[in-house]
């Protein structure tokens, strides 16, 4: 990858880590987010995508590594960072007893907006949250998806050149989800630098970049059509046929099948090369009995990339673990 | 420090305590049950002390002594009895704490000018009232042997008309040796130690509890301005506090206030500003409600109840313990309060607790924003 000047990077990263203790939450990770891009950092719970975050907002301080924010030393000025970036906690960080407008106010005067531009930031946050009519209630009795844009807009309240989101949809109904990705997107569309933390793989789609982490390591960085084309080593086939949770079984003894998994009523199967296993594999299943309706080859969603990303980094860690034994 | 941020977290915090008004009733009225509660009950006068008599006498004499108990403030007689099982029993009930035994040759003694051997027996399972019972019933005795003895000699014809030294007591600062007057002076400064590290252990923890202290964290914030912001709310409703105080030490107990009133706020205000900054730090270093508010209590409410003399004098505690009493800031308010409600003393005499007070103020604020860092772990 080119390295750009460093002006450029909204956040940059180097070998960064985390241990607590004797435990390792994120080693040697080291990423580079560009000015402008929604950045998505994907990963099982548990994996490090929180610490990371921390890390990078001035909560954590970093075991070991180094990187920037907005220019600044992430080890010598995380007070400087905090002026410069708005963060979205993972639990949605309102003061449930204050209204709707006590919490923004109160941003507002923890991040010094200038007393001429409070009452505009704030009609702003309002309007972007739907909360003008509600603006008076108590922020504990608003539903998941208003509190959500409720502490979104109380996290950007000073236009803060990059935002971090700590998993902001989780907990949230589908079509708020939605609604809050339109928000990142306009958000994007004025320049904002978005660094978005998920475990859903549609929303790693909307991302420009993807980092996936994965028991505290950086296992794969790209465009998700990179990810998709690049990181796949194997083809993925997919399969329509009679009883698939009977024939999942099956399929996953043929030779030459790596895995295989249900995707609704269809089994994806993955294989060393698209051809000659394909014939073999129909073949297979009508001699057991399985009526095969559609077996094609398909391009791999996100899900079958970091499946088996996430599969041949476990088989890699199983043998070392067992001679630690 | 910058006051606008300081302004929005104060808001914020006041805001808190509107909505709470189970906590806010709490600040409130704790204070004021304490006040009464220990203001009433714990008298440590001791007067009407009941009493029974077991005459064994029957004389015009044995009557005549026993009616100066009667006479006594101090002394309520509450019956005769005949034998020892009586008595015993009149001890074992409480139903008297002090019993008088008279001889049977008391009169004859008394006449003819023999020694006469009163027993006076105490009940020693309230000690203090059993001392205090026995002093007074040795100087009832001893005026009544010093009378008895005058007039014998008066009858003899000898002009003494008394004994030569007589002591003229005169109390200064509470000269009916009302307890009280001591007791609620003292009493304000340890409600105001508990109160408001109490008030203060909350405030930090809570945040960390519900997730806010996160979003905070990653703010621009200052750990000072955090601490000044929540402070400020909570040092109104203990001064408010400290008003009700001296409202009811004044018309409530009636205690006399001799000194400056304001002098009384100025200090009230130092004191607290020291024992809310240990309650914010409290809260920092425990991180949860529960955990701060029983630090709180186990670290405030005993040292300032026993350390601080405000029940008993730091004089006659071991040389160890009085040495642990100068870390108990709790001791200079009660000094502080005592002397100017009671001497009506100003800062003349009492500048080395002020200052005292003052470091403790400063030192407080100081560790808690040490101890306070911006990071979650």
């Amino acid at each position: 990858m080119l390295r750009e000047h460093p002006v450029n990077l909204a956040v940059s990263v180097r070998e960064l880590e985390k241990r607590f203790g004797a435990f390792v939450a994120v080693r040697g990770v080291s990423f580079d987010v560009t000015r402008g891009e929604i950045f998505g950092f994907l990963g099982p719970n548990g994996a490090g995508k929180s610490t990371t975050i921390r890390m990078l907002c001035g909560i954590l301080a970093p075991t070991a590594g180094q990187g920037t924010v907005d220019g600044l030393d992430l080890r010598t000025q995380p007070e400087a960072i905090k002026s410069r970036i708005g963060y979205m906690s993972q639990k949605f960080s309102l003061y449930q007893d204050l209204t709707v407008e006590e919490n923004i106010d109160f941003y507002s005067g923890v991040y010094r907006i200038p007393s001429s531009q409070r009452a505009a930031r704030k009609q702003w946050v309002l309007e972007m949250a739907g909360l003008i009519e509600h603006r008076r209630r108590l922020a504990g009795v608003l539903s998941g998806g208003w509190k959500q844009r409720l502490a979104l807009g109380c996290a950007i309240v000073h236009r803060p050149a990059i935002v971090f989101l700590d998993e902001p949809t989780s907990g949230v109904d589908p079509i708020s989800r939605r609604r809050f990705w339109d928000l990142i997107y306009q958000l994007a569309g004025d320049g904002v630098t978005v660094f978005v933390t998920t475990h859903y793989l549609d929303e790693a789609e909307y991302c420009d970049r993807l980092g996936l982490i994965y028991r505290g390591e950086l296992i794969a960085l790209g465009t998700p059509q990179e990810l998709k084309t690049t990181l796949m080593r194997h083809a993925v086939l997919e399969l329509t046929c009679d009883r698939p949770e009977d024939a999942l079984l099956a399929v996953e003894q043929l030779p030459g099948v790596h895995e295989a998994s249900l995707f609704g009523r269809a089994i994806h199967v993955v294989v060393d090369e698209a051809e000659a296993p394909q014939a073999a594999l129909a073949s297979a299943l009508a001699q057991c009995g399985y009526g095969v309706e559609r077996l094609e080859r398909i391009e791999p969603s996100l899900e079958d990339v970091f499946v088996s990303l996430i599969r041949a980094r476990d088989s890699a860690a199983q043998p070392q673990a067992e001679v630690r034994q | 420090m910058n006051p606008r941020r300081i302004a929005a977290l104060a808001h914020k915090e006041f805001l808190h305590i509107l909505r709470d008004p189970r906590s806010l009733g709490m600040a409130v009225a704790i204070p004021m049950l304490m006040l009464v509660l220990f203001g009433f009950a714990l008298s440590v006068d001791v007067d009407e002390v009941p009493m029974v008599v077991w005459d064994q006498s029957r004389s015009h004499a044995s009557r005549e002594f026993v009616s100066r108990f009667e006479g006594s403030p101090y002394f309520h007689l509450v019956g005769f009895v005949e034998r020892p099982e009586e008595l015993a029993h009149a001890l074992d009930t409480r139903q008297a704490v002090i019993a008088l035994v008279l001889p049977t040759d008391f009169a004859e003694r008394v006449e003819t000018g023999r020694r006469v051997p009163v027993q006076v027996i105490a009940d020693g399972s309230d000690s203090n009232t059993a001392t205090i019972a026995l002093g007074y019933a040795e100087a009832i005795a001893r005026i009544y042997g010093q009378d008895t003895a005058l007039a014998e000699l008066h009858r003899q014809g000898a002009r003494l008309q008394a004994v030569p030294v007589e002591m003229r007591p005169q109390v200064w600062f509470n000269p009916d040796l009302e307890s009280r007057n001591c007791i609620v002076p003292g009493l304000i400064a340890v409600i105001m130690m508990v109160i408001a590290a109490l008030l203060t252990s909350l405030t930090v923890a809570r945040e960390w509890e519900r997730g806010t202290m996160e979003q905070l964290l990653a703010s621009p914030v200052r750990g000072r301005e955090l601490i000044a912001g929540k402070m400020i709310p909570y040092f109104a409703i203990a001064m408010f506090d400290v008003l009700l105080a001296v409202l009811m030490g004044q018309f409530v107990f009636r205690v006399p206030l001799r000194g400056n009133v304001a002098l009384v706020f100025g200090m009230g205000a130092v004191f607290l500003a020291g024992a809310l900054a240990m309650g914010m730090l409290i809260s920092i270093v425990a991180k949860s409600q529960l955990l701060a508010s029983q630090i709180a209590m186990l670290t405030t409410f005993l040292p300032a109840f026993l350390l601080s003399g405000f029940l008993v004098p730091i004089k006659n505690m071991p040389w160890l313990i009085q040495m642990a009493t100068y870390v108990v800031p709790a001791r200079y308010l009660v000094t502080l309060l005592r002397g100017i409600y009671l001497k009506g003393v100003g800062l003349e005499v009492l500048v080395l607790e002020a200052i005292l007070l003052a470091v403790f103020g400063v030192v407080m604020v100081l560790v808690a924003n040490a101890k306070f860092r911006k990071k979650m772990v």
